[in-house]
Parts: C-alpha cells; sequence; structure tokens
C-alpha cells in the first residue's frame, strides 16, 4: 500500500484489520474500512474502470457514489460502485465493460475514432436501411454497456420495515446534525440519515489543514449519544420523497419505509468539475475526492498535485495537500481577482498561484494511465476563452479540481419545491418549500461552517413551531461575499475531451452541436446528447450542463431551469422493491372436504372454489358431463358459500330495497324470495341475486361472488344519502351455503328434518328458518341450476356438519358434489344469463331481455330515471337463446364470436358449451332485435371464419322432466 | 404514501380506501328534463381546484366526503354527508 499516508485524525480504516482481495486477477490488501476504491488507490492503482461509450480509462472522480466508471463485478453481483461499497475479505473484483481487462481493454479504439462520433450519431448513422438497424444495435449495444445482467440470480428477499418519527433530517453533515441535535434537546422523536459510513460529512475531510478540524465533529458525535429520542441510520440513503412525509430508506440490507411529521433535507451539495480537455484521466479527481481519500482513508491522491480551482475550495484542499505531505505543483485560479484569504498562507510556503489562468489541457503520461503535467494558460473569463499562444506546462502527476457545486435538492424538488436560482452564489436554492418540509446547509446556499450551523438551528426551530412546539425565531445570516460556483468554468479546446459528463462521455462541443441542430431545450438537449442519464442522473453534469445551455442560448440560468430529478435517488437493486408475491384468497367452511375429494380448485373472485372433481381414469370433460348429469337425472351438490350475503334489518329495509333494486319488496310476503336485479345511475346492470324476507323487518340477500364487496359497497353508500332506518349487515363469511339441486333433492332433504312437511310445503321460490340436522338453516327453494333445488343457507362454523349429513343422505340417490364448471353449464341450460359474463358494461335490462324485473312505476329506483329514458329509443341489441342447427359444425363457435348478418356484425355470442342434457350446442348471444323472434335463423362467426348456423330458442333450454328443447 | 383522515377512523394509509368518484347532486328525477337527467349522470366537471368527493374506508366500511383541491392534491377537509346534510 505504497500510498497510504501514516495515520490521520479521525481515518475511517481499521489498521489493525487487513483485507485481501483481488482485482482483475492480482491479489491485493485494504484495511477494513476502506471502500474497493481507496484500497486500490492505496495500493497505486489509477485505472480502475473505463468510460461508458469510448472506452477511456478512468479512475477517481467523486468518491461520493457518483463514480460510475469504477463499477465492479463480485460474483453475481455486478454494478457495484467501487468509490463507495466497503472492502470485504474475498471480494474478486473485475471490471464491468472491458474486453480483455481494464488496462488492454479491446475496444480502446472506439476513444481513438470518437471525433465521427458525435452525439446523435447512432440516431442518423443507422437510420437507413432500416433493416440493418438490429444489426448495428447489437454492436452497439455491446460496445457501450455496464454490467452483465446475470439471469440466473437468486431470489432474494430484502426485508421492509416501517418506522415513524417525528422529524426525519436527511444527511448528517454539520446542518443536518445541528438541527437533530436542537429538535432531540426539544424532546421530539428523530431519525437522522446519512448514505455514508459515518457521519459527519464534510466535517470528516475538509480541513483546510486546521489541527483541530476533527475536534468540533468528535465533539457532536459524543452529543449525540445522548438523547434516546434520536437515532441514527448509516450507509442508507432516502431514495425518495412521497406524498405525506412517507420516505423509504434504502440500507444495505433491506428497506426501511418512514413516516415522518416533518422533513428537514440537509443533504448538502454535490461538486462539479471544470471543463478542459483530458479532465477524466485517472489522477484528475473533484478536490473533495482528494479530501476524501487523504482524510477517510489516509491515502494519498497524489505525490505532486495541480490545484485548479475557481473557488476558495481549493485553496482549502491545496492546504490539506501539503499538510499530507503531497506536494502541490501550483494552484491555478480561473477567477482574474479572486479575494482568498487563504492565498497568503500557501504563497507563504512557496506555493505558486496563478490567477485568471486556466488549465488548458491535462498531459496523460506515456502509458494514458495518468497525469504527466498540466498545460496552463490565461484565460478571459468573460468570453470563457482561454489564452492558448501563451500557454505552458507544469509538471505534475494529478490535478484537483473544484469550480463549484450544485445541490443535492432532489428531496426538495419531489416534496414539490420551488427553486430559485441565487446569481450571488450561482446556485438553485429553495424558494418556496411545501409545508413540513425544511431545507439546511449547502443545499439551502450556505457554505460557510458557521453558517451551516447555524442555518440547521434554524431549520429545527421552524420544524418545531411546525409541530406547534413553542421556539424562538432564528435566521441565518447571509452568505458572505464571494461565490461558492464558478458561473462559467468551462475552457474550450479544439481537439475536445473537456467531459461535463462522466458518465455518458458527453463533451463540450456535444452541446453546441446539440443546440444547433435545434436541441436547444433543457429537456430536449438532455435526451439527444444523453447528459444526465447515466448512472449518476447527472449528479455532476446537470449543473454545468445548464450553464452551458444558458451561454449557448443567451438565457439566465433561472429561465433554463433544470431537469426533473424524480425517485430513486441512487440506483436502487430491484430487491428492495419486490414485493413477497403474497396472493390471499378465501376458502370456504368446506375447503378441506373438497380437497380430499379431488376438487380442481380454481380462483373465482377472491375465493377458492371446486372446478370440478378429479375422477380416476376419466378426463375433466368427462368428470364435468358426469357431475351435469348427476344433477339432471338424480342429485347433486355445490358450495355456495361464495355468494354475497346481506342482511337488511330495519322499520324501513323494504323501502331501501325498493329504492336499491328494480323490484317490488314492500308487498313482497313473508317467507318468499324475489329476483333482485340492481342497476347503477346510468341503468346499467350491476348485480343480481335473491331477496328473502324473513320478517316484516328483516331481509336476507345474495349477490353474485364476485359483485359482493362493491353490492355492500353501494348500498353502504346509498344509505349514505337516504338516512333510512335500517342496519346494513355483511355475512358472506359468517354464512356458508350449499344448493342441493336435482329431482332426487328433495328426498334427501326430507331425511334431515324432523316434520318432512315443512319440505312438502315449501313451493318454488319460498324460505323458510328450520333445523336440518339441528343446524339453524335458512332453505330456499331456488331454481337457478335445476327446477328442483334448494339453496341452504348456516352459520359457517356449522356447515360440514350438514354438508357431510348431506353426502351421507344423499348416497343411495346417487348424490355427486359438482364444482363451477357443470354450474355453469347447468345455469345455461336453465337459460339463466350471469351478469358481468352475458352482460357487460353497458347493458340495459331491455337488451339482456329482463324487463320482468323492472317495477317502472315504483316512485324511484336506482337507475329508473335512465330507463325511462332508454325505453324512448329503440334497442340496437337483445339477448337471445339459441342451438346450434347442426352438432357436426366445423368448429364449435367460441365466447366472444360474432353474430354476422350480411357481412356486417350484428351482435356477439356470450355464452356458449355442450349440453350433456340435451346432447345439443347451446348458448347465449347478442342478435339485432329483427332477428330475436323465436325460431329465427342466424349466422356466428368461428375463428376460423367458417359461418355456423344457430336458431333463436326458447328458455329454459331443458323442460321440466321432459328434456327437450 | 398519501394518508386520508376518515371521519370515523382518523388518519389512515390511502391503500385503505376507495375513491368513489366526485359527489354530485341529485336532481329530482320526477320534475327534471332528459338533458338535466344524463349531464347528472355522464357528465364530470375536471376543471382544478376544490372538488367535493366520495371516498370509502373499505376495512370500517365508512363512505365520506373529502374536499380536496385537484391541483394540489391536498385534502382541504372530510366529513360524513349524513353530518352536512344533518347540519
Amino acid at each position: 500500500m505504497l500510498k497510504r499516508l501514516s495515520p490521520q485524525k479521525g481515518e475511517w480504516i481499521n489498521r489493525e484489520k487487513l483485507i485481501e482481495f483481488t482485482f482483475e486477477g492480482q491479489a491485493y490488501q485494504g484495511y477494513e474500512g476502506d471502500t474497493i476504491t481507496s484500497a486500490l488507490w492505496a495500493s497505486g492503482e489509477q485505472v480502475l474502470g473505463r468510460s461508458f461509450k469510448y472506452h477511456r480509462p478512468r479512475g477517481v472522480l467523486s468518491f461520493a457514489n457518483h463514480d460510475v466508471n469504477i463499477m465492479v463485478t463480485d460474483g453475481i453481483d455486478t454494478n457495484i460502485r467501487a468509490d463507495v461499497t466497503q472492502l470485504k475479505a474475498g471480494m474478486q473484483l473485475s471490471v464491468v465493460n472491458t474486453s480483455g481487462g481494464v488496462k488492454q481493454d479491446k475496444k480502446r479504439w472506439l476513444d481513438k475514432i470518437s471525433a465521427i462520433l458525435p452525439v446523435g450519431f447512432y440516431y442518423k448513422a443507422f437510420y437507413k436501411p432500416k433493416a440493418l438497424f438490429p444489426f448495428w444495435e447489437n454492436i452497439i449495444r455491446k460496445a457501450a454497456g455496464l454490467g452483465v445482467v446475470n439471469f440466473n440470480y437468486p431470489r432474494q428477499t430484502k426485508y421492509k420495515s416501517n418506522q415513524f418519527t417525528d422529524v426525519l433530517v436527511v444527511g448528517a453533515g454539520l446542518a443536518g446534525i445541528t438541527a437533530a441535535l436542537c429538535l432531540a434537546k426539544a424532546g421530539v422523536q428523530v431519525v437522522l440519515v446519512d448514505e455514508n459510513a459515518q457521519l459527519g460529512g464534510s466535517l470528516n475531510e475538509d480541513f483546510a489543514a486546521k489541527a483541530d478540524a476533527n475536534d468540533k465533529l468528535q465533539a457532536l458525535l459524543t452529543e449525540l449519544a445522548n438523547y434516546p429520542n434520536l437515532s441514527y441510520i448509516t450507509q442508507a440513503y432516502v431514495a425518495g420523497y412521497y406524498a405525506d412525509y412517507y420516505l423509504p430508506i434504502i440500507t444495505q440490507t433491506g428497506m426501511i419505509r418512514i413516516r415522518a411529521k416533518a422533513v428537514i433535507v440537509a443533504t448538502g451539495a454535490f461538486e462539479h468539475p471544470p471543463v478542459f480537455r483530458n479532465n477524466d484521466l485517472p489522477g484528475v479527481m473533484l478536490s473533495t475526492a482528494a479530501q476524501r481519500l487523504m482524510h477517510r482513508y489516509a491515502v494519498k491522491p497524489f505525490d505532486n498535485g495541480l490545484v485548479f480551482t475557481a473557488n476558495t475550495q481549493g485553496y482549502r484542499v491545496a492546504l490539506d495537500m501539503l499538510k499530507a505531505g503531497v506536494k502541490v505543483a501550483a494552484l491555478v485560479d480561473l477567477r482574474a481577482l479572486p479575494n482568498t484569504p487563504l492565498a497568503d498562507q500557501l504563497k507563504a510556503m512557496g506555493i505558486k498561484i496563478y490567477t485568471g489562468y486556466c488549465v488548458y489541457e491535462a498531459k496523460p503520461s506515456a502509458d494514458g494511465f495518468g497525469v504527466s503535467g498540466a498545460i496552463i494558460c490565461p484565460y478571459d473569463e468573460t468570453n470563457a476563452m482561454p489564452d492558448n499562444t501563451q500557454s505552458f506546462k507544469i509538471d505534475c502527476d494529478g490535478i484537483a479540481m473544484s469550480a463549484g457545486w450544485s445541490p443535492a435538492a432532489a428531496l426538495l424538488y419531489q416534496a414539490g419545491t420551488k427553486m430559485r436560482f441565487d446569481a450571488q452564489i450561482q446556485q438553485f436554492v429553495p424558494q418556496q418549500l411545501a409545508k413540513g418540509i425544511f431545507a439546511a446547509g449547502k443545499v439551502n446556499g450556505f457554505y460557510a461552517e458557521a453558517l451551516r450551523a447555524q442555518d440547521g438551528e434554524r431549520a429545527a426551530s421552524e420544524a418545531l413551531r411546525y409541530l406547534n412546539i413553542d421556539t424562538p425565531v432564528l435566521s441565518t445570516p447571509l452568505q458572505a461575499s464571494g461565490t461558492p460556483s464558478h458561473p462559467y468554468p468551462m475552457v474550450p479546446h479544439p481537439e475536445g475531451k473537456n467531459f461535463i459528463d462522466f458518465d455518458e462521455d458527453i463533451q463540450l462541443k456535444d452541446f453546441a452541436n446539440a443546440a444547433q441542430e435545434g436541441f436547444n431545450n433543457i429537456e430536449l438537449m438532455k435526451r439527444y446528447t444523453t447528459f444526465g442519464m447515466g448512472p449518476s442522473q447527472g449528479k455532476h453534469a446537470n449543473m454545468n450542463a445548464i450553464r452551458v445551455l444558458a451561454r449557448i442560448c443567451q438565457q439566465p440560468i433561472a429561465k433554463v431551469g433544470s431537469t426533473t430529478a424524480r425517485p430513486f435517488y441512487h440506483p436502487t437493486p430491484l430487491g428492495h422493491l419486490a414485493g413477497y408475491g403474497f396472493q390471499p384468497y378465501r376458502t370456504t367452511a368446506m375447503h378441506a372436504w373438497h380437497q380430499q375429494a379431488g376438487a380442481e380448485l380454481a380462483q373465482i373472485g377472491v375465493w377458492m372454489r371446486p372446478a370440478y372433481y378429479k375422477q380416476a381414469g376419466i378426463s375433466k370433460q368427462e368428470a364435468v358431463t358426469q357431475e351435469v348429469l348427476a344433477v339432471r337425472n338424480a342429485a347433486g351438490l355445490i358450495d355456495v358459500s361464495t355468494l354475497g350475503k346481506i342482511e337488511v334489518h330495519g322499520a324501513q329495509a323494504a323501502e331501501f330495497l325498493e329504492r336499491f333494486y328494480t323490484g317490488g319488496f314492500v308487498s313482497q310476503q313473508v317467507g318468499t324470495t324475489r329476483y333482485a336485479l340492481a342497476l347503477d345511475e346510468a341503468g346499467v346492470m350491476m348485480d343480481d341475486g335473491i331477496v328473502a324476507r324473513l320478517a316484516e323487518d328483516v331481509f336476507y340477500l345474495t349477490t353474485s361472488t364476485t359483485n359482493a364487496a362493491m353490492v355492500y359497497r353501494e348500498m353502504q353508500r346509498w344509505q349514505q344519502m337516504w338516512q333510512l332506518d335500517i342496519t346494513l349487515t355483511n355475512v358472506t363469511g359468517a354464512y356458508a351455503a350449499m344448493n342441493l339441486a336435482g329431482l332426487a333433492s328433495t328426498k334427501i332433504l326430507e331425511k334431515l328434518v324432523k316434520n318432512t312437511d315443512d319440505i312438502k310445503q315449501l313451493k318454488s321460490g319460498d324460505v323458510c328458518e328450520i333445523k336440518v340436522v339441528d343446524v339453524d338453516a335458512r332453505l330456499i327453494s331456488v331454481g337457478f341450476v335445476s327446477e328442483v333445488a334448494y339453496e341452504i343457507h348456516v352459520p359457517a362454523k356449522q356447515a360440514m356438519i350438514l354438508w357431510s349429513a348431506l353426502i351421507e343422505a344423499g348416497k343411495p340417490y346417487q348424490l355427486q358434489p359438482f364444482g363451477t364448471e357443470a354450474q355453469r353449464i347447468l345455469r345455461l341450460e336453465m337459460g339463466h344469463a350471469l351478469i358481468g359474463h352475458d352482460t357487460d358494461g353497458l347493458t340495459n335490462p331491455f337488451e339482456a331481455n329482463v324487463a320482468f324485473a323492472l317495477k317502472m312505476q315504483k316512485s324511484f329506483f336506482v337507475g329508473q330515471r335512465s330507463l325511462k329514458i332508454i325505453k324512448k329509443k329503440t334497442a340496437n341489441k337483445i339477448l337471445v337463446a339459441f342451438a346450434l342447427v347442426s352438432n357436426q359444425a366445423k368448429q364449435t363457435p367460441q365466447e366472444c364470436n360474432l353474430v354476422i348478418e350480411q357481412d356486417e356484425i350484428a351482435g356477439r355470442v356470450t355464452s356458449i358449451a355442450w349440453s350433456p342434457t340435451l346432447q345439443k350446442i347451446i348458448g347465449l348471444a347478442y342478435v339485432k332485435p329483427n332477428q330475436a323472434d323465436m325460431g329465427t335463423y342466424f349466422d356466428i362467426r368461428t375463428d376460423n371464419c367458417d359461418l355456423v348456423q344457430a336458431q333463436v330458442v326458447q328458455t329454459p333450454f331443458i323442460q321440466h322432466s321432459s328434456g327437450a328443447v | 404514501m398519501k394518508l386520508l383522515t376518515c371521519p370515523i377512523n382518523g388518519s389512515r394509509p390511502i391503500s385503505e380506501f376507495v375513491f368513489g368518484g366526485e359527489y354530485r347532486e341529485m336532481p329530482n328525477p320526477d320534475t327534471c328534463s332528459d338533458q338535466e337527467w344524463s349531464a347528472y349522470v355522464f357528465n364530470r366537471n375536471g376543471a382544478p381546484g376544490v372538488k367535493k368527493e366520495w371516498w370509502f374506508h373499505s376495512p370500517s366500511g365508512t363512505w365520506f366526503i373529502a374536499e380536496r383541491n385537484t391541483v394540489t392534491d391536498e385534502v382541504v377537509r372530510t366529513y360524513l354527508l349524513s353530518a352536512e346534510v344533518g347540519g
């Protein structure tokens, strides 16, 4: 580790613990606490990756989670960001997007021909001929790219947890920690989050050679520990802001969804580079990266570094370098008249300072893997023009760059903050924050240490007042003169390679080209040049891009504006987002019995229901047919517990049903049932069921399985408006229900009741409350699947007693359980249309041929007024029952096949099935009104485009005990 | 995730709620014209601003009215319709 410094105050590494790892096949060592990059840099490795497009060698840039050219693969994991990922023993790292290794990358020729690869090159060059585009695309996609997706990646379920707090403070730099401490002192719950391995932000590294710089941080950290109401999370980032203070925190292993009452955003600022030729060479890095290397990881950024700056930060770094024993070759300041007190300190130490100068270009070393020197020359700030005629070379092995900052304001934008451009400090700052959102520190435009702390206190006091805790009003004094960001740190060069976006290799001239082609709006330019579209999402590139565009368009920066910063803040592994695949479903009280009996289960709505019962040696088709015939010839039993069941109690219960359903219920006799049809306000059929009157003021009604929740919900809504004297109770889960169907069903039932007269007296459509094998049952005679059938509703807990008893009692009569498949055929044979199957979201009762269910003379029911309008118009379709004329059709029509009349669409089939009872194919279809008369023939077009003839017939298809149409 | 205040159950996550559309006053079906009735059934006012909306708190079965600013997505207040009708 030849570049490792002697122990530094506050360093993050543990020199006791040596870590072995390999990189590109070679063995290396680092310390616990190192990141991958710091360990490699300490070992003297400078080429850590290749750029995305031109495959240029790249080293350290930011050390702040946007060194996206330095992404590595370790086993199954790829696109690991080396600058921030903690080193682990046994890592076997290789660089993504190279062929033949990072140093011998075979694709480096791309850099040589970059002049003929301007932005938009691919669009223009491979646009024609169209047929060849896939060929070129394949080559391009292979050349440009990141890690390779591993399709055998194991499924990893990352934990998700939820947390609540009063205030979430994002960013644990000076402003964030100060704010958190103020809040904790006031007694509120605070959670402090920082993406770094340790708290403190720039207090960890921006020392400007001050000996006591780290003491302040240590004092703050000691104080933090005093408050049990303050907790902090490190190595975790807040990925986005969601409504009502809901923020996902992505940790190393999972996601914490935190709900706060207020949020303080103290996320700081990203440093961005001055733009000059070869500003991407390994060894050219942002000044903060150099500081991080020295103070966090005790690694020399260079041996003899040049500082290129346009603010005071450069001077601070130069002082830090000297203190760490790094030679400072020179300090080059873009500004003609810098006002920096630190300059004297440097001059006193013999450092040469060039003001009004720029680095014209960085000179690569012989192997191209480092820096051999910097060409510097005078710079005209007003016109952003270097005076190349007076250039000279200064030898150095690296350059620390510092030209300015842009706020890490993504969360603020997402929380609806209105930003303004402050020309004084050359930065976007919050102008108007949303309620409960506060900004503090650099993101708020405050850079001086004292001001950042004050701003943290101020933000905390505002948050406390927002939480109705009395605190004095504070304010942060204005930023002292001198801007931390240069308004235009660009050095044009005829040969280019002066990069603005390091993710995507976007150079200064690319912007001029894009503007020239008309992409001179920030959003268009972003998409055309692809700046800010790489993995760092423009963290180091956006501000420079905005400045360049503003100058090209000769517009103020405020007018150019910024692109939208959407979640997520950093790329987030999908494992954090994936759910557990939790798909709940409901089962009936007889579920275990169905399974034992070999039921093939199907999910219907929220329920799991038997589709049919499998039988050894016969196919599904045969099994279903058997079930149908059992009902027709003997008896069958089906579990219909999934029907929606609602009780309506109260003096106005009948009045309520009169308004909700189309039929009449006031006149309904106790002990009878009625068909109930519900419409929406447009007169469209919503649901149907039966209503049983159990007492004057008690009704028990059913809805279809899938509409149970909707019907109950709509009833509740109308009740809110009508305010009738009723109570609605949803007893869908409380009651189980079974349908005993077939001619033998009466005999079976009689065996299970005390007084068989009770059954004998029950007419079709009657309901009674009766004990069946000692279970209190609601017994309804209803002919849905069969002329003779009983629906028996019992408390769910006792359902199995009755079910078993029925199965047992039915044995002598060949009673067979049946599922939904047979039920569909049986109800079709009975000619019953299913709402939602034979009707759609526009069908009215006239079209569905159920006008019998409408009591239009009632004073009101939902949908009645619309029906009055619809009735005046002629219907253009009507639902009819049909049978195919021949069973030997070339192809059996399917549901949704069209009815064709003279090559025109006349309607469609909604239900069709082979009826085992009738030995015919029967169905329901919409046809034109002129085709609806009994006996009319019409054509159905099959999937093969054959026309199959059908004839309108009467319903029910089967007649009582005869079975003939 | 957004929070919504149910007048009965207090502040709950939005995933517990079902949106029920804009609240509209029903014209008298006996006296209104066909046009008025059609407008009531089919037309909605899309102009941004504070809207009266139906919301349903699903776990408890509570329908209520939320006055929501559709520009800022801020819920101004929530209340039971009956509370409003009853004064």
